[in-house]
């Protein structure tokens, strides 16, 4: 789009306020119906997404840079899901341990 | 032959494929003001920062024994005789998202150098984010009233008070920073120093607009944060 100018209508401003709103309504609702394991966590997990995912486009006007530049911002991020992916392999192993050696210690 | 170099125009490919646009005689960043650039490398490795404390959280939790005390109730409010799950959250949630719409109005009028309109909604915007470390603030105190420390809690498992004031706490550091520049940014918008483009004080560059778009991407980092503090810790 157009370099050095960020000049958008403001209905879309608006949209995605409302939708911002929406979406943190319906996580809150996630919570207070009760919903439990898979259902509660792919609920939360797609409104969390779809909030950041608007947030970066619009708010942040990602959705208007170049892809050379979205790419440089948007890249480097996804080292951390392969750490959160390390690490949550760590963590039930780390539980592992601990179970065998309170079972072994009796405590 | 003997033309002057003034006609010479620099001419900036347009379109060019992803991989030319990062090949060695090219640039990522063209055409980006220094500022926007350096805001956006200093929000990726916050990133990081923010991802590496909510992976220690991941961490913890699921290597943990003992129950992890459930959220909704820990942070529930009594309103009359009942008890709502998570209030002052959604209330701080609602609060954080309004702020950031505002702010996104504050760079879109500051583009169309509406000095008013942008004045009053970054003015909004401070007071939202103010609004938020009040609350914040009226949660750490409830906390710690009924025993929450970060060594151990009366609700389960002891990790869950240090991720909590760890967690919390970094985001509300960052709040506050970004409160404290709003109103900076807000002073400085309704003097007119980005209409005149009157010489910043450290920097002695023009002032222009383009601050508060820079501005806006912090507050608006602040709030992506938020989203995912709140369905991770607040939510799961």
């Amino acid at each position: 789009m157009a370099e050095g100018t960020q000049q958008h209508p403001l209905k879309i401003y608006f949209f995605v306020w409302t939708l911002l709103f929406v979406l943190s309504a319906f996580s809150y609702w996630v919570d207070w119906y009760g919903f439990e394991s898979f259902t509660r966590w792919g609920l939360i997990m797609l409104f969390m997404i779809l909030k950041a995912g608007f947030i970066c486009a619009i708010f942040m006007h990602l959705y208007w840079e170049r892809l050379p530049i979205i790419a440089a911002i948007l890249l480097p991020c996804s080292a951390i899901l392969v750490f959160v992916f390390i690490m949550w392999h760590e963590s039930y192993w780390t539980l592992i341990v601990r179970r065998i050696y309170f079972a072994i210690t009796g405590s | 032959m003997e033309e002057s170099n003034q006609n010479v125009k620099v001419v900036i490919p347009e379109k060019k494929s992803f991989s030319k646009e990062w090949a060695s005689d090219q640039k990522a960043f063209k055409g980006v003001p220094w500022g926007k650039a350096m805001m956006w490398i200093f929000l990726v490795s916050d990133t990081f920062v923010f991802s590496i404390f909510l992976i220690s959280y991941m961490t913890v939790r699921f290597s943990t024994k003992s129950e992890w005390p459930n959220p909704s109730e820990v942070f529930g409010l009594h309103v009359g005789h009942y008890n709502v799950p998570l209030l002052l959250i959604a209330i701080m949630t609602f609060i954080l998202i309004t702020s950031s719409g505002t702010m996104a109005l504050a760079v879109k009028y500051g583009y169309e150098k509406n000095r008013k309109m942008c004045g009053y909604l970054m003015l909004a915007t401070a007071v939202f984010g103010a609004s938020f470390v009040g609350m914040q603030a009226f949660e750490w105190t409830k906390l710690i009233m009924e025993g929450v420390r970060p060594w151990e809690n009366p609700f389960g498992a002891p990790q869950f008070g240090s991720i909590f004031f760890m967690i919390t706490g970094f985001h509300g550091t960052h709040v506050t920073i970004g409160v404290i520049f709003l109103v900076i940014m807000t002073r400085k918008v309704f003097r007119g120093d980005f209409d005149t483009g009157k010489r910043g004080f450290f920097t002695s560059q023009k002032s222009n607009y383009e601050a508060i778009e820079i501005m806006g991407l912090y507050w608006h980092f602040v709030d992506l944060v938020w989203v995912f503090i709140f369905a991770f810790f607040y939510l799961w």
